[in-house]
């Protein structure tokens, strides 16, 4: 038993939790700044520091675990100034421009000087002006802003072991980036954005290409088309005061006509798509002796990782491209055609939770006669941001469905938002195709949730397929050695750059954390349950497209549309 | 350099926690007393430890260097017991002598100068430390013929 | 003067040597005894850890020897980064065997089987002649396997330190021997209970170590012959500054400060024209001159709020400019802060351009309240000991030398050592 006083106040606990954990659970709020659920406790920033009495020094809160008997000021007048000098400190070597700065509105401290009535700085500034980092097309840094918080390299070395950035230095020198001050192109990062989603500030973010879309939505000459992410629909209600894993899906489309879209796609459907191309790639492979274990291949900033870390094992990928690519290519071909548009007045924007994709957009393969296959990419906390910008929110807005062709979709391809999604997708089908018959239980639910490695052996005919889901790069990393090891006894494994899938990637809302993702993920999983087709080949309009367009899962055409090759890209 | 860096990791071990020692061995055998890109890439591949965490492991530490030092890079020690024992005339002879300013290199690339924390040299207040070597109460001439022997010992290599 | 601890000032034994007089020998008797009577032993000597801390020595080795683990380490922390402190640098120099047998009776006592010597790099004299030490150490089976045939086994490594003061740390220092920056870890856990590598481990100055040897030697009861009730033993103090001999004294607590510095010391000029003596290096309080006679203990400096710490003695006379002091006193905590927490990495900055602004007659009261409130935003609120003492000195002079800080941010500097103009100062 653990018996405190927090501010006079006495509570029990059966745990020696921190100090923080303890006064949260009596209603006692103490400020944190570097402090994130998600990551491991530091106690750098020194916010959250409180008088235990006895201890001269003051403690800080996170770090601090509570002992029988401890007495704890969290407010008193020592802590408070000691409390306003530490924010002063940090202000004194922050751009401190928060009207253009683009956390305005979300940024943890502006909202911290805020609580505190900071109203005045006695120190003198002492930021020394460095140039804004934007070498790359997925992230921006600008380190004006940084405060230290070390937030970032937690997500890069511990929770992704990609290590692009780290502490760099000593003293007031010491900054966060990488090495010798380069830009992210320039070490190995797989923009994976996952810093961006724990920076308490605005020093890391995506390259905005609002006004990009913009302009090419005012030019009449242009034919603008959008596609949506399945991840986008539980998220981007955040930005507009709704709880996380509502789904907003309905009023999408509407929205996005009434911003002068000339039409607005599902990326759902070439999700199903994918599901049929690399189903009948994988039930190749199995048959005919392939490259064992097939990894899928939609996730970007996967992609960069492999392609950087593990060039040698770039053999198990998928061919397949992306959902958002396979888009892009049928857009600019098939849909074009049909149009009668010329692919090069088309302009093809897709609105994703990602940030990777900025990046894998501009691939040279990815695009044919010079033009991409998608010309732009936004992520959900851009499209929100256009939303805004317009005048325009959630209210108000009448449901209306998605475009044909590329709005009819199923079930499989919405679950691709969610670790585990894409996997259950494939299953769905391949168990269909390959035995004829219906599945008694098309939920595989042993794959679904936030746990980093889900493994599932499903009989699929005479074949035990096992498999293996894997979310954050750490993972991949794991299952990737034990391939080169003669280890990895799977037929297929999914891999998802990001923690809990394309819902917790690092182009969502502010804040993206483990709790929000799970909410996410549930918002995922009970939309898809109300749809009524629920199987990818079962979907009309992929049919229609094999049988109007493609011919068949990897023939020519798909082949040469919807199928990719990778590089050795280490550095 | 790959195949030095190797040599040294072989030696040392390759283990994360062996970075330091192998970071030090590997600067230990640079002409200009300092950390490379090059080793520093290598070091990183040896050790499957990403560049930038070698670089900023280095970054941290004050006797390693990841810019290009002189053949003898002299550390003039500015702590109180030094600085207030005449630390500041010698940082102002050193300058003058060599014709450089404090974190500069001598255009010969022979001298490099900078300012380091206490060396543990009190006693002999001011010092120096040049090489693995420390020099103490130091006058004029004293830095005179110091530096006078070292540019001998290298025309004579 | 006592001679607990050195050989004679200037004779570098060799291993032969050291063997023929006696050194191992202590190791070979302590080898009979069990590890618990050990500490038993140095619990009853009170030995107070000498490397800045003074915690008590025996409580220390208990916390590790009480710890169930596959492997347990001894860290002997030769890092001495302090400001004005050189007295490890002589106990390595003159006999590191000494050091070596020290370390392994302590691993004895608490049940570890490998450790470091981690000495400074900037030490880089004094490497090769520790590692042949510890090589012929290896060599004698007074390291390695079953030591002597007692079923006892430990070895030691060499670690060098990188250029860190903060690495002088405990934790910090074990993060640098795990490859990592010096970034000090919270404790709890306290390295008794996770350490290196996550394992039991006792960290000792090389001070503090070499001390278990005349304990071991002439037992607890002579042993607290020596000093005084609460300080037992001698303690090494490094001298520097305007005296005529400077350099490590072995003194029994319990002398004064003005007899060490008049008698065995003596100040260049008249011992009228000393202004100040800091004690405990660039983190250490700086006395005045009616303080000088304090007793050299650690209970005597806990009386007036300070602390011993490395022992390290810098006599200042009247030429020196308190600002000039305290500016290079700053400077150096402002380079070695590790730079992860705010009060500490952005608040030694602070100081350092207001001591430059005080010192070039722009200052003004409004800044000495800056200053003053920032030292205790580092004191209070910062994550380890370094940010916690760099105001120590400032702290001291604000007690104790007001008049000279408040004469600057008149205009007037009484040693003409600050421009008063402008210019730059800063070295």
């Amino acid at each position: 038993m653990y018996k405190i006083t927090i501010n006079g106040r006495q509570a029990s606990f059966d745990q020696a939790i921190s100090i923080l954990d303890a006064a949260k659970k009596m209603g006692i709020k103490i400020p944190t700044l570097c402090y994130h659920p998600d990551l491991k406790v530091k106690g750098n920033c020194r916010v959250c520091i409180v008088e235990v009495e006895g201890l001269q020094p003051l403690q800080a809160a996170c770090l601090t675990k509570i002992s029988d008997g401890m007495v704890i000021h969290t407010n008193n007048k020592r802590v408070r100034e000691n409390r306003r000098l530490i924010l002063e400190l940090i202000l004194a070597n922050h751009d401190q421009t928060c009207t253009t700065c683009h956390s305005n509105g979300v940024c943890e401290l502006q909202r911290l000087t805020e609580e505190l009535n900071i109203k005045a700085n006695r120190y003198d500034q002492v930021l020394e002006e460095e140039p804004i980092m934007y070498g790359n097309p997925s992230i921006v840094r600008d380190m004006n802003k940084c405060i230290k918080c070390g937030r970032c390299i937690q997500a890069c070395n511990d929770i992704q072991e990609v290590g692009a950035i780290y502490n760099i230095g000593r003293s007031f020198e010491m900054r966060m980036g990488p090495a010798y001050d380069f830009d992210l192109s320039q070490v190995k990062c797989t923009y994976c954005g996952q810093c961006i989603n724990v920076c308490p500030v605005g020093a890391i973010y995506e390259k905005d290409d609002i006004v990009h879309v913009l302009n090419a939505i005012e030019d009449e000459s242009k034919h603008v088309i959008a596609q949506i992410a399945p991840s986008i629909r539980v998220s981007l209600g955040e930005m507009f005061g709704l709880a996380p894993g509502e789904n907003v899906a309905s009023k999408l489309p509407t929205l996005l006509r009434n911003m002068g879209f000339d039409a607005v796609f599902d990326t759902d459907f070439t999700a199903d798509l994918t599901i049929l191309e690399e189903g009948i790639e994988f039930l190749d492979r199995l048959e005919n002796g392939g490259v064992l274990p097939m990894l899928t291949s939609c996730s970007p900033g996967w992609i960069n990782y492999i392609e950087q870390f593990y060039p040698d094992l770039i053999d198990h990928l998928s061919t397949c491209k992306s959902p958002q690519q396979m888009f892009g290519a049928l857009a600019k071909t098939y849909y074009a055609d049909k149009i009668h548009q010329a692919p090069k007045d088309l302009v093809v924007v897709s609105f994703m939770p990602c940030t990777a994709k900025k990046f894998e957009a501009q691939r040279p393969e990815m695009g044919r006669n010079g033009l991409p296959d998608v010309d732009y990419v936004l992520t959900t906390r851009e499209l929100g941001n256009m939303i805004k910008m317009q005048g325009y929110d959630l209210d108000h807005i009448e449901a209306s469905d998605f475009d044909a062709p590329f709005g009819i979709t199923t079930g499989a391809g919405l679950i691709f938002g969610a670790s585990g999604g894409v996997m259950e997708a494939a299953l769905r089908s391949v168990y269909e195709i390959v035995t004829g018959q219906a599945l008694k239980e098309i939920n595989f639910t042993q794959v679904r949730g936030l746990t980093g490695v889900k493994e599932a052996t499903i009989d699929v005919g005479d074949i035990q397929v096992k498999v293996a889901v894997t979310n954050s790069l750490t993972n991949a990393k794991m299952i990737l050695d034990k391939i080169r090891n003669k280890e990895a006894d799977y037929h297929f494994v999914e891999v998802m750059c990001c923690p809990g899938g394309c819902i917790g990637g690092g182009g969502q809302p502010r804040p993206t954390n483990n709790a929000i993702r799970i909410e996410r993920i549930k918002g995922i999983y009970s939309a898809e349950e109300k749809m009524t087709l629920r199987k990818s080949h079962e979907n009309p309009a992929v049919k229609a497209l094999y049988e109007e367009f493609l011919e068949k899962p990897n023939s020519d055409l798909a082949h040469k549309l919807l199928h990719t090759h990778y590089k050795n890209r280490q550095k | 350099m790959i195949t030095k860096v190797e040599t040294i990791v072989e030696k040392i071990g390759r283990s994360d926690d062996k970075l330091l020692e192998i970071l030090i061995a590997v600067q230990d055998t640079s002409e200009f007393n300092y950390l490379s890109q090059a080793s520093l890439r290598a070091v990183s591949q040896a050790l499957d430890i990403s560049l930038t965490r070698v670089y900023g492991t280095a970054e941290f530490y004050s006797m390693l260097s990841t810019k290009k030092r002189g053949k003898h890079v002299i550390q003039v020690c500015n702590s109180a017991p030094c600085h207030l024992q005449n630390g500041k005339e010698v940082i102002r002879i050193f300058q003058e002598i060599l014709g450089i300013h404090m974190g500069e290199i001598t255009e010969d690339g022979l001298f490099s100068l900078e300012t380091v924390s206490c060396i543990g040299a009190c006693d002999q207040a001011p010092a120096v430390r040049i090489d693995k070597e420390v020099y103490g109460n130091l006058t004029r001439s004293k830095i005179f013929n110091i530096l006078a022997d070292l540019k001998r010992g290298e025309t004579h290599d | 003067m006592t001679n607990l601890l050195f050989e004679r000032p200037g004779k570098l034994l060799s291993f032969k040597d050291y063997e023929q007089a006696d050194g191992f020998k202590t190791l070979k008797c302590v080898l009979d005894k069990k590890p618990q009577d050990l500490i038993d032993e140095i619990k009853k000597a009170k030995l107070l850890g000498r490397g800045g801390a003074g915690f008590p020595v025996g409580l220390k080795m208990q916390f590790v020897a009480d710890e169930s683990s596959d492997i347990k380490y001894i860290i002997c922390n030769a890092d001495e980064g302090e400001p004005g402190t050189f007295k490890d640098r002589e106990l390595l120099r003159r006999n590191p065997l000494k050091v070596i047998e020290a370390m392994i009776i302590a691993a004895y006592a608490i049940g570890a089987s490998k450790g470091y010597l981690y000495v400074r790099g900037e030490y880089t004299n004094i490497k090769d002649h520790i590692e042949a030490g510890i090589k012929e150490a290896r060599q004698k089976n007074y390291l390695g396997p079953n030591i002597m045939g007692t079923g006892f086994s430990f070895d030691l490594e060499y670690r060098s330190g990188v250029g860190a003061y903060i690495c002088g740390e405990e934790t910090a220092l074990i993060e640098s021997i795990e490859g990592r920056a010096g970034d000090p870890r919270q404790k709890p856990p306290y390295t008794a209970q996770k350490g290196l590598f996550n394992k039991p481990t006792l960290v000792h100055n090389v001070e503090t170590l070499v001390n278990l040897l005349p304990i071991m030697q002439l037992g607890a009861a002579t042993y607290t012959t020596y000093g005084t009730e609460a300080s037992t033993g001698t303690k090494l103090f490094s001298v520097s500054g305007f005296v005529k001999n400077k350099g490590v004294f072995e003194v029994a607590f319990g002398l004064k400060l003005s007899d060490l510095i008049k008698n065995q010391c003596q100040t260049l000029e008249a011992y009228d024209t000393i202004k100040f003596i800091q004690v405990g290096g660039s983190s250490g309080v700086v006395l005045p001159r009616d303080l000088f006679d304090i007793q050299l203990s650690y209970e005597a400096f806990k009386a007036i709020g300070a602390n011993l710490g490395s022992g390290a003695i810098f006599v200042a006379d009247e030429s020196i400019c308190i600002l000039d002091f305290l500016k290079a006193t700053a400077n150096f905590f402002r380079h070695e802060s590790c730079g992860k927490c705010t009060p500490c990495r952005e608040g030694n900055r602070h100081i350092s351009m207001i001591l430059d602004k005080i010192s070039q007659g722009q200052g003004t009261d409004k800044d000495l309240g800056l200053l003053k409130s920032t030292c205790e935003v580092m004191k209070s609120a910062s994550f380890c000991g370094l940010g916690q003492t760099a105001p120590t000195a400032i702290l001291s002079v604000i007690k104790y030398f007001k008049d000279e800080l408040q004469a600057h941010i008149g205009g007037q500097c009484y040693t003409g050592a600050c421009s008063m103009k402008g210019g730059d100062l800063h070295v």
